[in-house]
């Protein structure tokens, strides 16, 4: 089932004249993990933050389009409706963090308190949730104290909690070492096991494509390209552009320019593995030559 | 400047969390550094007992073999510049060139100086066409890049950058190696916090990889990622192309050229 639908939509910032989207058209199933990728600029935490309502409600500007959430007109839902029904990661931490709780424990239970959650039900689902996270070391923690990183799972903690429909998260791995992140993709996986929307705002290409199951690459505003991963990440334009695809996309691509003709271009580490294979010392092979001589 | 070394730095922070213990490092003029390891490894703590916003519990730091001991953070500062993690908590004026104007005029530099390190920190950092705007009107990583541009324009010895691809796309990093390069050609000792290890092979002949309070190894770069041991106890990750061409045999290549050169030179398995 669709439950994201964008129509011909434009929109420009208040105080810019240039549309930072233009004419962009795209559907997001119910219980996909949904990448929007692209350089810096191109749009994408401004799809994130229209999915959500932020624009133009709280960011205004001028918008063209249409935009369908669970199947009705965005205008028609509302700003109660969204904020329960759709969770919004932001970006930087240090803007989500509510900066009146003190301790971790109680920003993430902020969101359930401010709609009227019994106290019972709050310690439970809080709880399970900073166990999911692994927070447990710092939950009375003060969460101004937090580095980035931690702040990051912090956030994303106190959206998970409120078991939102659709969850946008926009880059939640910006300021974690590469072991935090990989258990924040987990994470992630597995809300999308539980059937949640997941509209993903990435531009580590590796990870997205090693999670995303569906992409909408973006560029200059407009959709460059929208398929599964290995159709958009495997494909020559970003190359030739020189825009973000994972290192060994990118490194397929070289092979190629420099006279290596390798059958298809890889897009994650264990497609490389297979298709470099044969350049290899041939340790793999069992034949019994190992190494140069 | 010739040379900073830091020796058997301690820093405990008010309320006895300690943050980095019996840190020993060295390095000079020109040399380009990566920092790198697990969040809370106490990198930044590192960077802030470099320029003096923290300062020693234990131990000394020294600038040309003069120990950094009771001058202020002023005087620190003015020789090296923090840019910091999070470039909403350093950036303070209403538009970028008030911003990156700041610290040279602060410092009562001469006007022509002035006007040359603006605009050599404007072409470095490519903010031409946003030097008017409020910085709250970029993006993040251009903000991020406003930082730098200050940074640049302060002119100090020693440059301390705090994930400065953090949010960055392939535009901005290939940007950022350029700006690193040239202010290490320039003698100027270029520290670098990160996580983001493509970046570090990269660019890094030098890498000092923290975990748990302590520097861990401090070596070549490429002997580092393709440590397994010290990587998994920095709760760090290799990059894919050191993880292929070990895969395929080929120790210590952690750059895409040297990957493809070796391959390319070698023979093909028989089918």
């Amino acid at each position: 089932m669709e439950v994201i639908r964008m129509n011909n939509l434009s929109y420009r910032y208040p105080t810019t004249e240039e549309y930072c989207l233009k004419n962009v058209s795209f559907s997001i199933q119910e219980g996909e993990l949904c990448a929007i990728a692209g350089s810096n600029g191109c749009g994408k935490t401004t799809i994130g933050n229209i999915i959500r309502g932020l624009i133009p409600s709280f960011h205004g500007g001028e918008i063209e389009g249409t935009l369908e959430i669970f199947g009705k007109s965005s205008k028609e839902i509302s700003a109660d409706e969204k904020a329960k029904r759709i969770g919004f990661v932001f970006q930087n931490p240090f803007t989500q963090n509510s900066g009146i709780k003190e301790t971790v424990f109680e920003e993430i239970a902020f969101g359930l308190e401010n709609i009227g959650v019994g106290r019972e039900e709050i310690i439970t689902r809080v709880m399970d949730i900073i166990e999911m996270l692994k927070i447990e070391s710092f939950m009375y923690k003060h969460p101004l104290e937090l580095s980035g990183g931690y702040r990051q799972r912090v956030a994303l903690a106190s959206i998970i909690v409120q078991n939102p429909e659709i969850m946008v998260i926009d880059e939640p791995t910006s300021q974690l070492d590469p072991k935090g992140t990989e258990e924040v993709f987990e994470i992630i996986k597995l809300l999308n096991r539980q059937k949640k929307t997941i509209v993903l705002v990435e531009h580590k290409m590796e990870l997205v494509a090693e999670y995303a199951d569906h992409i909408i690459y973006l560029n200059e505003g407009t959709v460059l390209l929208d398929g599964t991963a290995e159709d958009v990440l495997a494909n020559e334009i970003l190359y030739k552009k020189n825009l973000e695809m994972p290192q060994v996309a990118r490194l397929g691509f070289q092979a190629r320019e420099k006279g290596l003709m390798i059958e298809k271009v890889p897009i994650t580490m264990d497609g490389a593995v297979k298709i470099f294979a044969k350049y290899g010392k041939c340790v793999k092979d069992g034949g019994g030559s190992h190494g140069e001589s | 400047m010739e040379n900073l070394e830091m020796r058997d730095v301690s820093f405990t922070y008010p309320g006895g969390y300690l943050a980095v213990e019996n840190i020993n490092f060295f390095a000079e003029g020109g040399e380009k550094i990566a920092f790198v390891g697990e969040n809370g490894a106490g990198k930044s703590t590192t960077a802030k007992l470099i320029n003096g916003l923290l300062k020693p519990t234990k131990g000394e730091i020294l600038i040309d073999g003069v120990s950094t001991k009771g001058k202020t953070t002023a005087a620190i500062a003015r020789n090296v510049a923090y840019v910091f993690q999070n470039p909403d908590d350093q950036i303070f004026r209403q538009d970028v060139f008030s911003e990156i104007i700041y610290t040279p005029k602060y410092f009562k530099v001469n006007e022509d100086d002035i006007r040359k390190r603006v605009k050599k920190a404007v072409k470095m950092t490519g903010l031409k066409t946003y030097i008017n705007e409020n910085p709250y009107n970029l993006s993040y990583a251009h903000r991020k890049l406003v930082t730098i541009a200050a940074a640049i324009a302060a002119d100090p010895d020693i440059f301390i950058l705090d994930e400065p691809t953090a949010c960055q796309d392939r535009r901005g990093i290939q940007l950022l190696s350029k700006i690193i390069d040239r202010l290490a050609s320039e003698g100027k000792l270029v520290i670098t916090i990160t996580h983001d290890m493509d970046f570090v092979a990269e660019n890094f002949d030098r890498t000092v990889c923290m975990a748990k309070k302590h520097i861990l190894m401090d070596d070549e770069t490429s002997k580092i990622i393709t440590n397994d041991a010290v990587m998994e106890k920095a709760s760090l990750k290799r990059t894919q192309v050191s993880l292929l061409a070990s895969e395929m045999g080929y120790d210590g290549i952690i750059t895409s050229e040297d990957f493809l050169d070796t391959i390319m030179g070698s023979r093909k398995c028989p089918v």
